[in-house]
């Protein structure tokens, strides 16, 4: 995307429909990464307006205002700062507006008119209006506004696109378009006198108009870090800056003696504005908040106290049933692609450490990982149909007042239920969490939810050492181990939610103000988009740190070679056997031996790693998933002192609880440490789940043993 | 109409804000959703066990948590 692709910028409320105004307007072409620093995504792409004209779009993080609050705001009121004056200017800013929702849409309308930058209005979403008999004169609006085009559209039944391209063709061939704004604040005498020292200073350093000028004052008034940005914008020094705030200070303080609330002062001011200015035009229907709407009656059985909750777990249930069943198929494929592509290369290429680097390294270490990604995008595909239907907001509705009993947030519930399938994609959809304590919360327990890795574990102890007998009449003791498994990890991770949530302070204060946007069908082409972009990033951001640990797995368990070639090489003399060696005396108090202690070193790829690596221990050939091999070589391990069996009903449970604590999952870590963009909270959820992990095996183990058990 | 807090409306019950006590972050968060004083609002619904309470304001809906419902003034 090269420099003479004129800018295009792309803002408007959440909910607005700006992202498929996006997809709409730039089709496949997108760029997708994060703002540097932040995982904030930043879209960009390429729209053909003609055969010969192209314009750069640049999709901004959907936003309420222009004043400085949440991760997003700032980021767009630093950028519109900027473009204020005069750096990286876009050429022309479409605004993405609801037309069923005027009033509240057109304040950042409003604001973004201020900028000196020609304004298109898309008006999107003017089926449903026209579905209510109702009509928005847009030539009247953009009469009103001085906008330079309202263009109706409904993004949903595709039209209206045609027109907004055209506008853009438009706006970029003409050459100095006139840019003024229609409607301005009736900021009072009074107040435009005590704003003077503010005013006067940025007037000085900027030169704006004194409308303009105004309206930044105003601004740094309703919020001090609007004052920040000046500085990160490089455009006041450090001195200034440092006046300007004891300016700042002073007119609030002003302003709050008059009797009124400087927080508000510009939120008062341009709704006052827009209302007077939108009155006349029956544009917003005020006695529409009288209507019973549909998404109203259908919320009164949706989130029913008693109903809700159970529709909830049903449909749970169901997305957790297809999650297991559709995904076996495509895993069986990876896991033969796989086995193919190993096979493969053997053939291609001659023995040698490179070939076992590719090979049982590379190869085997990230097709380990990928084979779980079916069961990530079904899950991603069914979470991003609950978001876009507007049905999670109404979970997060539900559940707000028992998650934030354990310091999470109502939409916690979604993220912490896809642990039980994989906790990367649990990770990644916690983003829509705005308070960001609440977020790293979930982030910080959502690994002690038994995923589905731990599934192999849990299968092979169970049906090895736990006796399959009834228990109480009913249950059966191996089915009852398994749930205990699961409960056990749950109930860990609302305790470690509700600990820690004292001792993490709150970066912004958290708010539950969510918008409850109307239920509507999803969009299949944003779905599928947002699986894929999903997917895509799970596969290039873990997969690079997975590659990185499963050389080094594989170089521990491969090196050092025997001297001579006669001595037949085993996994014992290897060094991760010798690390298993070196360990053993930590993890004896838990019931475990070296071989254990091997595997659950390079269960750190993967905890179902596991299961192969105690098979390669055992010289037990791998057939598949069956299990019988294994089995019955850990039943048969004799412990050479007592004679007995090694490995004993407690042991096995011992390893289980262990399983469902310790930290081995590299790629989880490797999307916290992309999500929280630090190592600081991926290394502390390694030491606390480890801790637990040790601590717990260890009660078992012990505990067991005093009480008699074997 | 005399003054009562947000919490105190039923379902289906209207009103117009007259002030707020909240914090200062959700202040600025309601004011630029619209949500401010003057304007006329709906209760839609009460969440359980006072969870979040639902309204409607300007054509739209959104939930707010039980004790910042507590903060606002409405007639």
């Amino acid at each position: 995307m090269d420099n003479k692709t004129p800018l295009i910028a792309l803002m408007g409320n959440p909910n607005s429909g700006k992202t498929a105004i996006f997809n709409l307007l730039t089709g496949m072409n997108q760029k997708v990464s994060n703002y540097p620093g932040i995982t904030v995504e930043q879209r960009r792409g390429n729209a053909q307006l003609t055969d010969t004209c192209a314009v750069q779009i640049m999709d901004m993080p959907g936003t309420y205002s222009l004043t400085p609050e949440s991760l997003d705001e700032k980021i767009v009121a630093q950028q519109t700062l900027k473009w204020l004056n005069g750096i990286d200017r876009p050429a022309a800013i479409i605004s993405v507006v609801d037309a069923g929702n005027l009033s509240r849409n057109l304040y950042l309308t409003s604001q973004v008119m201020e900028l000196g930058i020609p304004v298109i209005i898309a008006l999107n979403m003017m089926d449903r209006v026209k579905k209510k008999n109702q009509n928005i004169d847009s030539k009247e609006l953009q009469k009103i506004l001085g906008v330079h085009a309202v263009v109706p559209m409904s993004a949903r039944e595709k039209w209206g696109i045609n027109e907004l391209q055209s506008e853009l063709l438009n706006v970029i061939t003409k050459a100095n378009i006139e840019v003024s704004t229609h409607i301005q604040m009736e900021i009072p005498k009074e107040i435009e006198k005590i704003i003077s020292p503010i005013s006067e200073f940025l007037y000085d350093k900027n030169n704006h108009d004194n409308y303009i000028t105004n309206v930044q004052a105003l601004r740094i008034i309703t919020r001090k870090s609007a004052l920040e940005l000046y500085s990160e914008c490089k455009n006041l020094t450090g001195a200034e800056i440092k006046s300007l705030t004891l300016l700042r200070d002073n007119v609030a303080h002003e302003i709050d003696e008059l009797g009124l609330n400087h927080r508000i002062l510009e939120a008062t001011l341009r709704f006052e504005m827009l209302d007077n200015a939108l009155k006349d035009h029956t544009l917003i229907n005020q006695s529409e908040i009288k209507n019973q709407s549909r998404s109203e009656r259908v919320d009164k059985i949706l989130t029913h106290k008693w109903v809700g909750p159970l529709i909830f777990i049903t449909l749970l249930y169901g997305i957790f049933q297809s999650i297991f069943t559709w995904a076996t198929i495509p895993m069986q494929y990876i896991d033969s692609a796989v086995g193919y592509l190993g096979n493969y290369c053997v053939q291609l290429f001659s023995p040698g450490i490179l070939r076992d680097l590719l090979v049982e390294g590379i190869i085997s270490g990230v097709g380990a990982i990928l084979i779980f990604l079916p069961q990530i995008l079904i899950l991603m595909f069914f979470m991003t149909i609950l978001e876009d239907t507007g049905y999670m907001a109404r979970v997060a509705f539900m559940m707000d007042k028992l998650m934030n009993k354990i310091g999470l947030h109502g939409k916690s519930v979604l993220p912490l239920m896809s642990g039980y399938a994989c906790a990367i994609p649990g990770i990644m959809a916690t983003r829509t969490i705005d308070s960001w304590k609440e977020r790293l919360i979930t982030i910080i327990v959502l690994p002690l939810i038994s995923c589905s890795a731990r599934l192999p574990v849990y299968t092979l102890m169970i049906g090895a050492f736990i006796p399959n007998k009834p228990i109480l009449g009913f249950l059966n003791l191996q089915g009852l181990t398994m749930v205990l498994m699961y409960f056990l990890g749950t109930v860990t991770a609302m305790v470690i939610a509700a600990i820690i949530s004292r001792f993490i302070e709150e970066k912004g204060k958290s708010s539950f103000v969510m918008e409850m946007p109307p239920y509507r069908m999803p969009l299949a082409v944003s779905l599928f988009r947002q699986v894929y972009t999903r997917g895509k990033l799970f596969v290039i951001n873990a997969g690079k740190i997975i590659m990185a640990i499963s050389i080094v797995l594989w170089f521990l368990a491969s090196f050092p070679k025997p001297d001579s070639d006669e001595e037949s090489f085993s996994i014992q003399n290897s060094y991760a056997g010798k690390i298993g060696h070196a360990i053993e005396p930590v993890i004896a108090p838990l019931g475990f031996d070296w071989k254990i202690g091997v595997g659950l070193i390079t269960s750190f790829a993967a905890r179902e790693v596991m299961v192969s690596t105690l098979a390669t221990l055992y010289n037990v050939e791998d057939e598949g998933d069956d299990f019988v091999g294994i089995t019955e070589a850990l039943k048969n391990e004799v412990n050479p002192l007592t004679g007995l069996p090694k490995y004993t009903p407690l042991v096995a449970l011992s390893i289980m609880v262990f399983y469902v604590y310790a930290a081995q999952c590299m790629a989880t870590f490797a999307i916290v440490k992309n999500e929280t963009n630090s190592w600081k909270w991926p290394l502390i959820m390694i030491v606390y789940m480890t801790g637990l992990a040790y601590i717990g095996s260890l009660l078992v183990y012990q505990g067991g043993q005093m009480l008699g058990f074997t | 109409m005399s003054i009562k807090q947000l919490h105190h409306l039923l379902p289906g019950e209207s009103a117009k804000i007259i002030s707020f006590h909240t914090d200062l972050t959700l202040q600025s968060r309601l004011v630029e959703m619209g949500i401010l004083p003057g304007v006329e609002i709906r209760l839609m619904k009460k969440g359980p066990f006072k969870g979040p309470i639902e309204i409607k304001v300007r054509g739209y809906e959104v939930a707010l948590r039980y004790k910042d419902a507590m903060q606002i003034n409405v007639s």
